[in-house]
């Protein structure tokens, strides 16, 4: 298998002209003249999206095309304004790369990209909004795309899915792209062929076009992969062609096949000039990288003590990771705030339908409440009451633990008297404690911790009274 | 003043008589009007006329000559060819396709003649797309040319020419993609000037082949030239092929001195396919240069018979792409009840474009397909690197290159319309400086049997200077530039 990603460059305006770019604005606000291709109109060169082409090249390493140059790729299609795209088809500028997608279980998987190019996106023809009649929405037309092309290093839809996110992560990480799959700004092209076990050469390939969630590229896959097989193993041939993936009925359908497929006639587009990259340019860019995810996956590994679990899950969303850096900052253990920030934090960012960005306990209150449960103050079980005061909003983990009355009693005088009532209380108990055999005993010992947690409300230092209850009660034989 | 002195004399001279306040610029605009109004009928030259804005204009201008306030152009009325965009006036391009388009912005072009104060008089009929040497092509029907009514004023930009000719304007616009100024300035009897590709911006110009097409003026002299082309030219940032070169005041760079100039005739353009008597009208356009001092220099231009086959695929391909959009779908013509898609397209296309544009789109299209690309427009792109080196070469030797405008005078209608490749050889001395990119220039050389023949000069790239000078010095020198057509063979 090998991926074709286009991803939606996150520029202000368009790649052509002067028009925003912004998602969900009524039908052709955000058409001007350029995108309408009205007769006289010029492209001109968004430099935005050349800087976020090179950004993602040097990203995954790829080398930075010197002269790279824009075509027209020719079709009619109503959403196409001009009857050509601008594209790049003979020098693209992002050249070969290898990126390297970690799978779940740690490792590392190189995928060759071979190319990365700049083109313009088409409008929409919106099917529903008239009896009779198709409308043309051309908002979208002229938003900046890159087009992502691998290899086909692909041996299986979890790789597959593996390297979109990493895609995903890598994108949002520069800041070219939000990366939104349900909003179309990364859509994936998925071409398919099957071979016997040994074989040399690849098969007939089908295209998968614009499958829209990282589930339906698993299952589409899934799906195609079911379908050549049949075919092969009843003797059948795989006819090369474009495919559609109908998530309802989990099925891929024929769109086109090549024999009617369009002859693009690419050619040099005339109105605009070569993009020349040189040297400096290159360096500028890669000046303003940010730590990428592979980096920052191994620097939280060697620098936290994360295993690889985690940091797989931190590290792909870039204000997860900022998060848990600033819990760690703010006095917070490196383990137990990856532990809280997967843990019960992810399940109440999720309850409430929201992101990290809008969590309602922040980074340094998330520490404030490690750090006591670090220096005992909170035993686990209260640490969970003071979390649930954070989201909240009572104040900080002190002002919850004084205000809920939650400190944990460590005292040991105080924690004495409690075992002893408890010991006094129950002499039946106790009997039967001491005439039990030693496994027993450990079952029973836990109605006594039991009635002195229940005694101090909780708050009792669970280690400490174990210890005491121990000692005490060996002392009564 | 006189009618007749309005619309015969120059713009540098009718610059002058507004400046003094002798004129306004509404005489002259009216003066201008009635003439389109009294010739139009025969020569079929103009396809819109914007009488009332035209005086609007004028009017504003003249308040501006008073208050003292004048641009490079003030007053001064111009027609442009219907290939230029014109804010909330019809631009069709000679086209069926754009017969009722009105465009919302004005071409970079048109807004800097405005701006410099021009008074825009109606928009110039011409070939279909700016694809034909005839005028043939038009959907709005073919132009006359004043000389002879039953010749063609070539083309594509024939009803610029023939307007100017005919005095219905002192300035006119044209666009020249393989020739379409000169040929048509040759065969009128006026002055026409190709830019150097990039040296005005593209941008509002109905595009036919974007590689090629660059913008200028035609005018009674060569010094008007030089004015307008100073107003029209200058980088743009809409056209990112607009060159980021400073613009001179060619008309303060205009001297009489060719003395030492040396002019290249490239064996190519004077070989035995070149007429007798256009020989002749040529040479005597050069021996007055060379009596003012300028040296003659036999050059070659050796890959010069490749133009021809080297244009006709570059420019169809690139216009088969910039012909797509008319689609019937956003706007333009849209055919009557398509019964679907594919319906729309093809009636939409095959009712709105002519025959001609039919076939180049053709012919594009198959030069771009699969299996002919290599072989057709990549090898058309390696040869015009190789005509471009030839014009290189010759450069390091001349100051500049001196060859016919076009094989003959204006011919009957009909006379090329059914064989198309004698009607692409109206241009062959023309299309390669499209295809290096240079500036070339038109001017009148006298008259074979009554009817006039052009001159052509090509400059170095962005040296329009030179070449402005040498015609300008032979019009100082000669008066063809001066000679009229009978006014009363143009009255119907």
């Amino acid at each position: 298998m090998g991926l074709e990603v286009h991803l939606q460059l996150a520029t202000q305006s368009k790649i052509f002209s002067g028009s925003a770019t912004t998602f969900g604005a009524a039908p052709n606000e955000q058409a001007d003249a350029v995108d309408l291709g009205m007769p006289g109109m010029l492209p001109v060169l968004n430099e935005e999206a050349v800087r976020y082409a090179v950004k993602f090249g040097l990203g995954i390493g790829a080398r930075i095309g010197e002269r790279s140059v824009f075509d027209r790729k020719n079709y009619f299609y109503p959403d196409l304004p001009k009857g050509y795209q601008v594209s790049q088809f003979f020098a693209p500028i992002v050249c070969e790369g290898v990126f390297e997608v970690p799978l779940e279980d740690g490792t590392l998987f190189p995928i060759r990209i071979t190319r990365a190019h700049l083109e313009e996106d088409a409008g929409k023809s919106v099917h529903d909004a008239f009896s009779q009649e198709t409308g043309i929405d051309l908002n979208r037309a002229g938003t900046p795309l890159l087009e992502i092309v691998t290899e086909p290093d692909f041996r299986s839809a979890e790789q597959a899915v593996a390297y979109l996110k990493a895609l995903h992560s890598l994108v949002t990480y520069l800041g070219i792209s939000d990366g939104n799959m349900a909003e179309g700004s990364m859509r994936c092209d998925i071409n398919i062929s099957l071979r016997e076990k040994g074989a040399d050469a690849l098969g007939t390939r089908t295209e998968i076009k614009n499958v829209n969630s990282f589930r339906f590229v698993e299952r589409a896959i899934h799906s195609e992969y079911e379908r050549q097989a049949d075919i092969l193993e009843s003797g059948g041939s795989i006819t090369q062609e474009t495919r559609l993936y109908d998530a309802e009925q989990n099925v891929t359908r024929s769109m086109r096949s090549k024999e009617v497929a369009n002859d693009y006639r690419y050619f040099p587009e005339p109105d605009l000039l070569p993009i020349v990259i040189d040297a400096e340019y290159i360096e500028a860019v890669r000046a303003t990288l940010p730590e990428l995810p592979g980096a920052k996956r191994a620097r939280f590994i060697a620098d936290y003590g994360l295993n690889d679990y985690d940091a797989a899950l931190l590290v792909p969303n870039h204000a997860l990771a900022d998060y848990f850096e600033s819990v760690v900052t703010a006095g917070g253990a490196a383990k137990p705030a990856a532990n809280w920030i997967l843990g019960d934090l992810a399940a109440a960012l999720n309850r409430n339908e929201t992101d990290i960005t809008d969590s309602l306990i922040s980074a340094a209150q998330l520490a404030g409440l490690i750090v006591r449960i670090e220096d005992g103050t909170l035993s686990s079980k209260l640490a969970k009451q003071v979390f649930d005061g954070l989201w909240a909003g009572e104040g900080d983990a002190d002002q919850i633990i004084e205000a809920r009355g939650l400190k944990q009693v460590s005292d040991s005088g105080a924690l004495e008297s409690m075992v002893d009532a408890v010991i006094a209380e129950n002499p039946d108990q106790v009997a039967q404690y001491l005439a039990a055999d030693e496994a027993k005993q450990k079952k029973l010992s836990g109605f006594f911790v039991g009635q002195i947690m229940k005694a101090s409300k909780g708050q009792a230092n669970p280690q400490m009274v174990n210890e005491l209850l121990l000692k005490k009660l060996n002392d009564q034989s | 003043m006189t009618d007749s002195a309005l619309l015969s004399g120059s713009v540098s001279s009718l610059r002058q008589q507004l400046r003094d306040r002798v004129v306004s610029s509404e005489e002259v605009t009216r003066a201008c009007l009635e003439r389109i109004e009294a010739c139009n009928g025969a020569l079929n030259a103009v396809i819109t006329v914007c009488a009332e804005q035209a005086i609007d204009s004028a009017r504003k201008a003249d308040k501006a000559i008073a208050r003292g306030n004048v641009a490079s152009l003030t007053g001064i009325p111009v027609l442009h060819k219907d290939i230029f965009c014109t804010s909330g006036v019809r631009t069709t391009c000679g086209s069926r396709m754009l017969e009722q388009f009105v465009p919302a912005y004005d071409a970079t072009v048109v807004s800097k003649m405005q701006a410099e104060g021009a008074v825009m008089l109606g928009k110039c009929n011409m070939d279909e797309f700016a694809m034909g040497s005839s005028n043939e092509t038009s959907f709005f029907g073919v132009v006359k040319n004043p000389w002879d009514l039953n010749c063609v004023p070539g083309g594509s930009s024939g009803g610029s020419a023939a307007a100017l000719a005919a005095g219905m304007a002192p300035l006119v616009t044209g666009t020249d993609t393989g020739g379409s100024i000169r040929q048509p300035a040759s065969l009128c009897g006026v002055t026409g000037l190709k830019p150097t590709y990039g040296r005005v911006s593209r941008l509002g110009i109905i595009a036919f082949a974007s590689s090629l097409d660059q913008a200028g003026p035609m005018a009674r002299t060569a010094e008007d030239c030089a004015i307008a082309l100073t107003a029209m030219s200058g980088i743009d940032a809409g056209d990112s092929t607009s060159a980021d070169l400073p613009v001179p005041d060619f008309h303060a760079g205009l001297n009489h001195d060719v003395q030492g100039l040396r002019i290249g005739l490239p064996r190519e353009y004077f070989n035995d396919d070149l007429e007798q008597n256009v020989r002749e009208r040529v040479m005597a356009a050069l021996s007055v240069l060379e009596q003012a001092g300028a040296t003659l220099v036999d050059i070659e231009l050796p890959h010069s018979h490749y133009a021809i086959a080297t244009y006709y695929v570059i420019a169809p391909a690139e216009a088969s792409a910039n012909l797509a959009r008319y689609d019937g779908v956003r706007f333009g013509y849209r055919c009557k009840e398509p019964v679907d898609l594919e319906d729309l397209y093809l009636r939409s296309r095959s009712e709105g474009f002519g025959e001609e544009v039919q076939r180049r789109i053709l012919v594009g299209t198959y030069a771009l397909s699969a299996g002919f690309y290599d072989a057709y427009f990549n090898k058309a792109q390696q040869v015009r690197r190789v005509i471009t080196e030839d014009f290189t070469r010759a450069f390091d030797n001349v100051d500049m290159i001196a060859g016919p405008s076009a094989p003959g005078v204006a011919f009957q209608f009909g006379a090329k319309q059914q064989d198309p490749v004698a009607m692409y050889m109206e241009d062959v001395y023309t299309l390669a400086v499209n295809l290096a990119g240079l500036p070339g220039l038109s001017t009148p050389a006298g008259l074979i049997n009554g009817m006039p023949v052009g001159l052509q000069l090509i400059g170095k790239p962005f040296d329009e200077q030179t070449i402005l000078n040498a015609a300008h010095r032979l019009q100082t020198d000669t008066d063809w530039h001066m000679a009229r057509p009978q006014l009363e063979t143009v009255t119907p």
